[in-house]
């Protein structure tokens, strides 16, 4: 598998207080570990199990991932921002890599 | 988007329940395809000689939410594949040490319209040629490098994103090359036999019966503007010869080759068939 590559979309402004949309996708297989390869073997799990998002340290919205989830994983949420700050969003893989990015947003 | 069994049966229970209340029809929806600000042309006049007033996209076909996925470039997983495509294409391979770019420069420029100009007339090879088997030639005799092997992840990927550079163009064949008008009549010949235990044709399903569901799936007019296509089913990019060989193994019937005369003389014709709607590439279906 190609190396998971996370992207999000976010906006580079915003008012104070004002609700913002998040867009998230990681490219991933999620491999279920319940299918069997062209050998008979079972092809072993390889999934994205946590996705976190924080924004100046504090959480913002996080979730367990389960097999279930189809490929290319996509997660769509709201925020409310006061401050200008950081947002971090992080995906944990099974395999014990985490993919992560940061994205800076200014509030007027 | 949850566990994909679950959704399949999901949608088969509310297929059964539409079909109990409205019989097996269900017409296409009337919803503008806007891509990034830009209007695609989903519906239009069929070209001269076409049997259909009017082509509809596939897009009019599908779910709300598949619409939508494809509706918004962010969402579409398709796009993963422009994406791992323009790697490629700007990559060295072959022992020439050339990448497409050496030559062709900047993709968004030197590739604009050929998505939607294609299959052309090979008057090398004495017949048709597509992206893929383009892309194969410039590799073999260019960049010294293997020709990929049919759906190879690279050939997908980079098809995806040569046909992405086309975006919204309408989709033409010059059948006035070569002898691609004596391709064209066998791909239509072929688009009208039947085949397969199921005893089926091309023109069974997508001409005939298009609209009106076949089991969980409503049938679209089968055009050919949005492959590679990323299937949901498939959680994949599919390209237009694995779709053809699905849809013939669907009737009960041995299919032929991926780029074999009769699927080159298919892609020909399907393509006529397609005039005028945007390419939609890499379109999301279901």
């Amino acid at each position: 598998m190609a190396k998971p590559k996370p992207r999000v979309k976010l906006p580079k402004s915003a008012a104070a207080g004002e609700v913002i949309t998040i867009k998230t996708l990681i490219s991933h297989k999620m491999e279920s570990g319940q299918r069997k390869g062209k050998d008979g073997k079972i092809i072993p799990r390889r999934i994205i199990n946590k996705f976190t998002c924080e924004f100046n340290g504090k959480p913002v919205f996080t979730c367990d991932i389960e097999p279930a989830i189809s490929a290319n994983p996509y997660f769509e949420f709201s925020a409310k921002v006061m401050e200008s700050g950081n947002f971090k969003f992080a995906w944990l893989d099974d395999n014990g890599e985490t993919y992560s990015i940061d994205r800076p947003i200014t509030v007027k | 988007m949850l566990n994909k069994n679950f959704t399949t049966a999901t949608i088969a229970f509310a297929v059964g329940s539409v079909m109990a209340i409205a019989g097996a029809t269900a017409e296409p929806v009337n919803d503008a395809l806007v891509i990034d600000g830009e209007t695609l042309i989903t519906v239009t006049k069929s070209i001269e000689g076409h049997p259909l007033d009017e082509v509809r996209s596939g897009w009019l076909y599908r779910t709300k939410e598949t619409r939508e996925l494809e509706a918004d470039s962010f969402q579409n997983p398709g796009m993963l594949y422009v994406e791992r495509g323009e790697e490629i294409y700007n990559t060295a391979d072959g022992k020439a040490g050339k990448s497409c770019a050496s030559c062709h420069n900047d993709a968004t420029a030197s590739m604009k319209g050929v998505g939607a100009s294609y299959p052309k007339w090979d008057a090398d090879a004495q017949r048709p040629i597509n992206i893929e088997l383009r892309i194969n030639k410039c590799r073999t005799e260019n960049m010294g490098a293997t020709p990929y092997k049919f759906d190879a992840a690279d050939q997908k990927a980079l098809t995806t994103y040569i046909k992405h550079q086309s975006l919204g163009m309408p989709v033409t064949v010059d059948l006035s090359k070569g002898k691609l008008q004596n391709w064209w009549e066998r791909g239509n010949k072929l688009y009208y036999s039947r085949t397969g235990q199921l005893d089926l044709s091309c023109a069974s399903c997508h001409e005939l019966n298009n609209g009106k569901y076949i089991r969980a799936d409503h049938l679209s007019q089968g055009n050919v503007n949005g492959f590679p296509t990323y299937r949901l089913k498939q959680a994949n990019v599919v390209s237009l010869h694995n779709r053809f060989r699905g849809c013939i193994r669907d009737t009960r019937a041995e299919y032929p080759k991926a780029f074999s005369d009769d699927l080159m003389a298919l892609e020909v014709y399907t393509t006529w068939r397609s005039s005028g709607l945007s390419v939609e590439t890499p379109a999301v279906r279901q």
